[in-house]
């Protein structure tokens, strides 16, 4: 592992699990698996000194650097990373949005590929996280596994034998496993059927969220799905109930949904679409939330084949790219929000101009 | 029905158990309830408030909760009134200390309480790490009224224990 403060590689290009190359990725985007775990001889996180922070951040940093498998590992002090980096690595997904605005000693490992992450002393001291595109939880949990066996080789966790592994909030407590897929669900949105699904979610202990909006507000059609239990079921019936009850039944949804749209109001969906592309393509201003929800129909209107010759990796990494850290870095400077709108357009027009002009 | 927000039907019915005295049904639409259920899940301390409410229903007195509040653990000195109103553990001891007080909540958040899943190959002796902990602290509060002496011994002492942990994971 080696320690790192350089985003310029990262900022170019995408991550392994933005691709759109996995199983079922005209429709689940990224399957994501994370563990909470916490070393068995110090406090959890809301109760450590700042001292205890410093040991707990050297001790795993330590052990990290020991593990010869993780030679393409670079490791990201987030107590020295200015503000605007770490809100890149929040819109990479790479950690979260309470370690980015935390204080103290904290930092995240990060393969280069960008399959996994580990954070230190965010809410627990370690969380783990791989992605992968698509819908592809068993190779997450297979690899999550190996890390996880990897780590626990030097570290000392907590556990109780009947609780399992502790956590600092017991609504993680157990396998400390959560399993989060991330699905586009424009065709559910559009027939208005989105809340019947939600509805049939929360008997089965699933929770469903939106992403990509700032605050409360919804954009882009894009929802997280995952387990509500971490403890009295096995990592395996987890990962089994999101990947292979849940998701696939929204699938089955959305998909229906899809097909009764061509059907039905074809005309008005390529009309919607096409519109769509072309204000990304000729905007000389536009707003994050204007971007994601052109760039939704854009996707669904990709996917229904009524766009030609704009891949799916390609729309994933403008949903990247636009955003406010993301466009800052790329531009090498920071920006204001008036600037950004601007800054925001161009980009959009110089990558869709190619399929602008068929 | 309309949503209780504004002037969209309501499609969403949410018994919502916020009060020892009762539950709450809200008529949310759509958006409404999106946004509600969202903050439940970013928001533990809600779900653990309401958890606890509904440990009230089952029996406890106000009172019973009042003697739990100033419970503490003698480890990381975390009393309950503080978890509950972070809805954070002070450490992994809590789990044992306030293991009867805990039950009813995981019961109700997890649905049940017995870990069947992966355990580490290694196992702590989940005594020497309390006292671990408890040391830390104890040298903290050292520092605090700058008996520099007493902490140094704790330092010593943590150093101890750490090289053994270590020579133990190498054998």
């Amino acid at each position: 592992m080696k320690r790192s403060s350089d985003f310029s590689e990262l900022a170019t290009r995408s991550g392994e699990w933005m691709r759109g190359t996995g199983p079922e990725s005209d429709i689940v985007v990224s399957s994501r698996i994370r563990l909470a775990r916490n070393l068995a001889d110090f406090p959890f996180i809301k109760r450590c000194s700042d001292e205890d922070r410093v040991s707990i951040e050297r001790t795993i940093r330590a052990k990290m650097e020991n593990l010869s498998s993780w030679d393409d590992v670079h490791y990201y002090d987030l107590e020295q990373l200015p503000e605007i980096d770490r809100q890149f690595l929040v819109e990479r997904q790479l950690v979260s949005r309470e370690i980015a605005e935390a204080d103290g000693a904290r930092g995240v490992a990060v393969s280069s590929n960008e399959h996994f992450s580990v954070m230190v002393n965010e809410e627990d001291h370690l969380r783990i996280q791989v992605m992968h595109s698509g819908l592809d939880l068993l190779s997450g949990w297979k690899q999550i596994n190996e890390i996880d066996d990897e780590l626990e080789a030097s570290i000392l966790y907590a556990f109780h034998p009947e609780f399992g592994y502790l956590t600092s909030c017991p609504t993680n407590v157990g396998t400390g496993l959560r399993v989060s897929v991330m699905l586009h669900l424009p065709a559910l949105v559009i027939t208005r059927q989105i809340d019947k699904v939600f509805r049939s979610m929360q008997r089965i202990n699933v929770t469903v969220r939106g992403l990509y909006g700032e605050g409360s507000q919804y954009s882009g059609d894009f929802y997280q799905v995952s387990n509500q239990i971490t403890l009295g079921r096995s990592e395996m019936e987890l990962v089994e109930l999101i990947g292979a009850d849940v998701v696939p039944r929204i699938i089955e949804y959305e998909r229906k949904a899809r097909n009764y749209l061509l059907k039905e109001g074809q005309q008005d969906l390529h009309d919607d679409v096409s519109r769509s592309l072309g204000i990304l393509g000729t905007a000389k201003k536009i707003s994050s939330e204007e971007t994601m929800h052109y760039l939704s129909k854009v996707r669904l209107g990709v996917n229904l084949g009524l766009i030609d010759d704009l891949a799916i990796g390609t729309i994933n990494k403008l949903f990247m790219q636009t955003q406010p850290a993301h466009l800052q870095k790329l531009h090498g400077r920071l920006l204001r929000s008036s600037e950004r709108n601007v800054e925001r357009a161009t980009y959009l027009q110089r990558h869709l101009s190619d399929s602008f002009d068929q | 029905m309309k949503c209780q927000y504004c002037e969209k039907p309501a499609t969403f019915h949410i018994t919502e158990i916020t009060e020892p005295s009762g539950s709450q049904v809200m008529h949310l639409c759509e958006e409404h309830a999106r946004g509600f259920l969202q903050k439940e899940e970013a928001n533990p301390v809600a779900s653990i408030a309401s958890a606890l409410a509904k440990q009230l229903d089952l029996g406890q007195t106000k009172k019973d909760l009042e003697e739990l509040d100033q419970k503490a653990c003698p480890v990381c000195g975390i009393s309950f009134f503080e978890f509950r109103n972070t809805g954070r553990l002070g450490c992994p001891f809590d789990y044992s200390h306030f293991a009867a007080d805990l039950l009813p909540l995981m019961t109700n958040i997890h649905e049940s309480v017995e870990h069947v899943g992966k355990r580490p190959r290694r196992s702590a002796a989940a005594d020497s790490q309390a006292l671990m902990i408890q040391l830390r602290r104890e040298m903290e509060e050292a520092v605090e009224r700058e008996d520099y002496e007493r902490a140094s011994e704790i330092r010593d002492e943590l150093k101890r224990m750490e090289q053994a942990e270590e020579g133990a994971n190498e054998s």
